[in-house]
């Protein structure tokens, strides 16, 4: 089974040169889907982000998620990168990058692992809006409830 | 009084108890993790705020999620914070 490669960094990442890592020196992957989630700006009244996180236990839960996804389906490379601290719009947040032989394997584990991050993995977010007014922590989505059960 | 346990917060959760981890002896009576909510609940006008929704709150012990309902066990680390929002 293929081991994923998990990051949970400050840093920003590039999705391009996690790709070649899966692919290059390789004749056998056939297909490649990636997501990357970006901070939004919400109408241009958000000023930041503020991203935190339970160390040890966030690189723990995206790992579940990321080998339970190379469990089901045959993928060839799986690498998940999250980042915390203070981002800004337009800064990427999360991303997603899977290799496999044909594209289904690919869409669907890194959409799974999308999924169950989102509901699963110990991050919160903060929003610091540009009129000044106290910063506040973002509510939990329903539809986020409803995007992992599907998997189940 | 049993072991020490590290307790850890975060979010608004962190921001209502007023500190991101602390050390504390729990009673030996508590046996499940509702119990340890409820006495959360107990330690004062911060904790009473901080648990005042318990529905919603999560549990991970020694960093796994738990149920409410479930065994405490002896962790040497329990986690409390409200729902997820990363991604």
């Amino acid at each position: 089974m293929t081991t994923p490669t998990i990051r949970v960094q400050a840093e920003d990442f590039d999705l391009a040169a996690e790709t070649k890592i899966l692919t290059q020196g390789r004749h056998d992957v056939g297909a490649v889907a990636s997501f990357i989630g970006l901070c939004r700006g919400e109408g241009d009244t958000l000023n930041a982000l503020e991203l935190e996180h339970y160390p040890g236990m966030a690189q723990k839960q995206i790992g579940t998620a990321a080998n339970a996804a190379c469990a089901r389906w045959p993928v060839d490379g799986l690498t998940v990168i999250h980042r915390y601290g203070k981002l800004y719009p337009g800064d990427q947040i999360v991303m997603v990058v899977a290799t496999s032989r044909h594209r289904d394997a690919a869409f669907d584990a890194a959409r799974f692992v999308m999924d169950y991050l989102k509901t699963d993995a110990p991050f919160w977010k903060k929003e610091h809006r540009k009129d000044g007014q106290e910063a506040n922590w973002v509510d939990a989505r329903d539809s986020d409830d409803a995007a992992r059960k599907r998997w189940e | 009084m049993s072991t020490p346990i590290k307790l850890v917060y975060f979010a608004w959760l962190r921001e209502r108890v007023g500190m991101g981890e602390e050390v504390a002896h729990l009673p030996d009576s508590l046996s499940t993790v509702a119990d340890v909510l409820a006495w959360q609940q107990s330690r004062g006008e911060a904790y009473a705020h901080a648990f005042e929704h318990l529905p919603i709150i999560r549990v991970a012990l020694d960093q796994t999620h738990a149920h409410h309902d479930e065994p405490l066990g002896t962790p040497a680390e329990i986690a409390f914070f409200p729902p997820m929002t990363g991604g």
